[in-house]
């Protein structure tokens, strides 16, 4: 899974870690990070794909700006990773082009049950 | 003295006051007449409402109370296609025109059933020749699966539609330019008159001749008609349009308030507000849209918002559109109604034929302003 | 939700401006609000300062502990704050003197706060700087690795390369290297002539002679790092490999082609005033040469065109940290004898001390906005450069625009969907604005700017139901 170098974590006052699993595939990260952060440590670049060609994105700006890290959290697509706080078990993938409304519909009528 | 307009070898036979979908589709028919057509529009920031509508080419429900305007509505529904060809084929511009019918969702008992009866009475009116399907919430559902629990039915007509309008207004300015045409953005219009047989059409900072002039600045209409004997008393009237993000596709037919661009963004819209020339939006005007179209489809609640406007519908008194040559100031035309889109196609052919020839296949009395004289 | 609660002030933006500006009004009895979309106090420059990630305090240096100060400050006071509250759209009714309703964002559930004076002190982002090759993965800003050092402690991967211009890369650059991030290479883009065009501004500039000393001594340090600098770079792009990754950063020095081969290549040109909201909000705005950028119209305490409405911070035009602080204070002064808190005689009293400081942070900005203003290439690109990120739009489609008639960017927008993504614009507005300007021969001021349209930021739909009544 992890496609590019992951970003180097220096030595870091955070002592509670959590778990997260980025395109399934458990990582450990501070709790204080960004999913963005998330995302570059795990070395998961690209993050995303345009709607419009296809072209590749990663996150560019890590203060809300450009929208590039919009990612699905959750099952929730198009969330912008670096303005989100990460969370125990939290699910995150790739968001591929437009997200899907159906599809968003069905995951929760799931979760739902 | 006067300063005339030298950037043009040539002075125009007509201009055209206002650049936006209504200007630029007679303009284009001007064109085809032979004429040479000068277009004089605001700057950048005009108040347009091209810019904010919502692509509706709508026939259901349109002239309920005036048969004539129900008849140029479904003529510029047909006449569309051929219109939408021309531009492509003269700009390669694909303006996503789409008429395979439209839905028009009811969300009460009631509100389906005075659907249902107005629809009745137009088709009686039509002598039978007036397509349309009453869908209780199932029937509904094979047009559209993802339809609501709160939604009641639908009434459906074949002849609606929808297109893009961004790529449509700039279809219009690309043909309109390459065909010859110039815009001038010199401001505002402040001042018609005429002098012997030409028309003299002054902005705040040019000034510019011709032999015919139209009409076609929206709001602005309203101060300008009257400098040349005519009458046009129109009210701004709000719609706020909602833009989401782009998803994937799932919305097939546009419907009255919710509809789906071929590149995946969804527009919601239509309320009646009226609260002048403030383009702004108010929050619970957005809320109450954003919470029906979210009955009507539940999956939308799951999108997002990028932009929201208040696209400024002009009204007259009665809803419906002025058509009307000057008798005072001959060779003066006005052009002015709020579905611009619908009757491009429309104001394109018979509109801008009767323009330059002054010949009428159609009766336009029913659309002179005098009907609101008192 | 709605929160009834109705406050004497909101101030959007816990950054300096905000948190002096909160004290400074809860100090003299206003009761107030303090918003911001990030998880607590800091701002940009102070971010994750209320609980320091890095165990290193040498690699952010002094200037970023200094603002535990005023973290301090806030955590003590009274004032309401609102974290993770992405405020999305600001609106006022007709006649001023009434109440202001401020929609957000909190954890994904709509609200609205309602106040009598609003301060927007929003802050800066960084300046566009479109290249060729720009949105490509390992493509970032100076400012994106610096908030991974401060928020995660995280360094880029390497080999890496930083290009561009201006105080803050130089300062992110030195951070860097006391992280132990080995740095393949620092190019100036900056054109020959920068100095001396700056020159005249320097004896303004000697009335903060501290500022000034800190920059050389940044600028000694990097020497002293060995990074190899590459001066006057041009046609700097940036270039992938198979799998659309950066791999390689390509430039000119003079005649000489280079090629670097890099995993991350960060660049800045400046920031400039975030101005969505204020753009949002139809407040005056005038552009600002030297700074290459819009400023929302204030007057001397930050009251922008709207009475009820104030700015403050690097939102209202690029002052600094400290000058960001004394803006604030100088605001929050004004909006409390507008309230009849204090007197017009107490006003001019109280707000003579950050009156001064604050023109002692700002003699310096002409010198800087000459010095590091970025070549035409970055304000103006090539053809082929994507200009807007979003709706994939390039510099060549914008002048084809201008060529069928295009007179601003709103038509532009229409035309080409520039502008129309989920960014909203950020990161095009400025280009557009520039390279219609140019196309068109005249200033950017004449041509104008995109009428932002609310949400400033995108919100779900379900929370905008939220606020229907
Ligand atoms: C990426 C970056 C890095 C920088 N690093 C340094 C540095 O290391 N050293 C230095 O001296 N200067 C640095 N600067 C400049 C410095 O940030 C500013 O001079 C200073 O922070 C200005 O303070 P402020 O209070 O005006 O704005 P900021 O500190 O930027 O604070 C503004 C706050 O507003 C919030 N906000 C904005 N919009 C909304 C909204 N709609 N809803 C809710 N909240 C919102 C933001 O989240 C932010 O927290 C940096 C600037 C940037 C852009
Ligand atoms: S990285 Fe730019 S918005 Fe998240």
């Amino acid at each position: 899974m992890p496609n590019a170098l992951p970003f180097n974590r220096l030595e870091t006052n955070s002592d509670t870690w959590v778990t997260l699993y980025i395109e399934d595939q458990a990582i450990q990260v501070p709790a204080g990070d960004t999913v963005a952060a998330a995302i570059l440590s795990a070395g998961l670049l690209p993050s995303r794909t345009t709607s419009i060609s296809s072209s590749q994105r990663a996150p560019y700006c890590l203060m809300g700006v450009c929208f590039e890290c919009l990612v699905t959290i959750d099952g929730k697509e198009n969330s912008q990773a670096c303005m989100t706080q990460v969370q125990d078990g939290m699910r995150v993938s790739k968001q591929i082009q437009s997200p899907d409304l159906n599809a968003a519909d069905t995951r929760e009528a799931k979760h739902d049950k | 003295m006067t300063q005339f307009s030298t950037g043009s070898s040539h002075r125009p036979d007509v201009c055209v006051l206002g650049g936006g979908i209504v200007g630029l589709s007679v303009a284009l028919g001007l064109q085809r007449n032979g004429l040479i057509v000068s277009i004089i529009d605001e700057g950048d920031t005009g108040l347009r409402a091209s810019r904010g509508n919502f692509g509706l080419v709508w026939v259901q429900g349109k002239g309920d109370t005036l048969a004539d305007y129900a008849q140029i509505s479904r003529l510029s529904a047909k006449l569309w296609p051929q219109f939408a060809q021309e531009l492509f084929s003269k700009t390669g511009i694909n303006i996503e025109l789409q008429q395979k019918g439209g839905l028009f969702f009811c969300l009460s008992d009631d509100e389906l059933e005075q659907r249902k009866t107005m629809l009745t009475m137009m088709q009686k009116e039509a002598n039978g020749d007036y397509p349309f399907e009453v869908l209780d919430l199932q029937q509904l559902r094979n047009f559209i699966p993802e339809a609501g629990p709160e939604v009641v039915g639908a009434t459906y007509s074949p002849e609606d539609g929808h297109l893009n309008p961004l790529f449509l207004l700039r279809a219009l300015t690309e043909c309109f330019i390459k065909q010859g045409g110039k815009i001038h953005h010199s401001g505002k219009v402040c001042k018609l008159s005429k002098h012997g047989q030409s028309f003299k059409v002054e902005t705040e900072k040019e000034s510019y001749q011709c032999d015919q002039i139209v009409l076609a600045a929206g709001l602005g209409n309203k101060e300008l008609a009257p400098q040349v004997g005519l009458n046009a008393p129109l009210t701004p009237n709000r719609g706020q349009v909602l833009i989401c993000e782009r998803v994937k596709p799932f919305l097939n037919y546009p419907t009255g308030h919710v509809r789906q661009t071929n590149e995946g963004t969804i527009q919601l819209g239509d309320s009646k507000e009226d609260v002048g020339f403030d383009t702004g939006t108010s929050t619970q005007v957005m809320a109450t849209i954003a919470a029906r179209a979210s009955k009507m489809f539940p999956l939308l609640k799951n999108i997002r918002l990028i932009r929201a406007w208040g696209a400024l519908r002009i009204m007259t008194p009665d809803g419906y559109p002025i058509y009307q040559a000057s008798q005072t100031h001959q060779g003066a035309y006005l052009v002015t109604c709020h579905s611009g889109v619908t009757l491009g196609a429309f104001h394109h052919g018979p509109i801008a034929d009767w323009i330059a020839n002054d010949k009428q296949d159609f009766e336009l009395e029913a659309f002179h302003a005098k009907r609101f004289a008192i | 939700m709605i929160n009834n609660t109705l406050y004497d002030l909101a101030i959007i933006g816990a950054g300096p401006a905000g948190m002096s500006a909160a004290i400074c009004a809860s100090e003299h009895g206003l009761k107030v609000a303090l918003l911001d979309e990030q998880a607590n106090f800091g701002g940009q420059i102070y971010k994750k300062l209320y609980q320091p990630s890095l165990k290193d305090e040498s690699i952010l240096g002094p200037d970023y502990y200094q603002g535990r100060v005023l973290i301090h400050q806030v955590q003590k006071s009274k004032i309401d704050c609102f974290f993770e509250a992405s405020v999305w759209q600001v609106t006022y009714p007709e006649k001023s003197d009434s109440t202001l309703e401020i929609n957000l964002s909190i954890k994904q559930q709509g609200q609205q706060l309602k106040a009598r004076k609003l301060l927007i002190a929003a802050g800066a982002q960084e300046r566009p700087t479109p290249f060729p090759g720009w949105t490509l993965p390992g493509v970032m800003t100076c400012g994106a690795a610096q908030i991974l050092l401060k928020t995660s402690a995280m360094t880029p991967a390497s080999p890496l390369v930083i290009a561009g211009s201006g105080p803050l890369l130089l300062l992110i650059a030195a951070q860097l290297h006391r992280a132990g991030v080995n740095i393949s290479g620092l190019l100036d883009t900056r054109p020959k002539g920068r100095y001396v065009e700056a020159l005249p501004h320097l004896a303004a500039a000697l009335n903060n002679l501290p500022l000034l000393a800190k920059g050389l001594a940044l600028m000694a340090e990097i020497k002293k790092a060995n990074i190899p600098i590459y001066k006057n770079v041009t046609e700097l792009t940036a270039l992938a490999n198979p799998s659309e990754h950066l791999e390689q950063v390509s430039f000119k020095t003079g005649n000489q082609h280079q090629e670097i081969t890099c995993r991350t290549l960060l660049t800045h040109q400046g920031v400039v005033p975030n101005v969505q909201l204020t753009r949002a909000l139809k407040l005056d705005h005038v552009w600002h040469q030297n700074q290459t950028c819009w400023h929302p119209v204030k007057d001397e305490w930050g009251q922008s065109s709207h009475p009820d409405i104030y700015i403050a911070g690097d939102a209202s035009g690029i002052t600094g940290a400290k000058g960001a602080a004394h803006t604030g204070r100088i605001a929050a002064l004004k909006i409390t004898q507008s309230l009849a808190k204090i007197s017009s005689y107490q006003l001019a009293k109280l707000a003579q001390v950050p009156t001064k400081k604050l023109a002692k942070e700002t003699c310096i900005r002409p010198f800087l906005d000459k010095l590091y203003y970025p070549a035409q290439t970055f304000l103006t690109p090539e053809d082929d450069t994507l200009v807007c990120r979003c709706e994939e739009v390039s510099a060549k489609d914008i002048r084809h625009m201008v060529k069928q008639g295009c007179t601003g960017p709103n038509q532009t927008k229409a035309f080409s969907r520039v502008g129309m993504g989920p960014c909203q614009g950020r990161l095009c507005g400025l280009t557009v604005s520039n390279i219609i300007a140019e196309e068109s021969r005249l200033t950017p001021d004449e041509v104008g700017y995109y009428q932002i349209r609310n949400p400033i930021k995108p919100v779900n739909l379900s929370e905008l139901i939220d606020l229907a009544k």
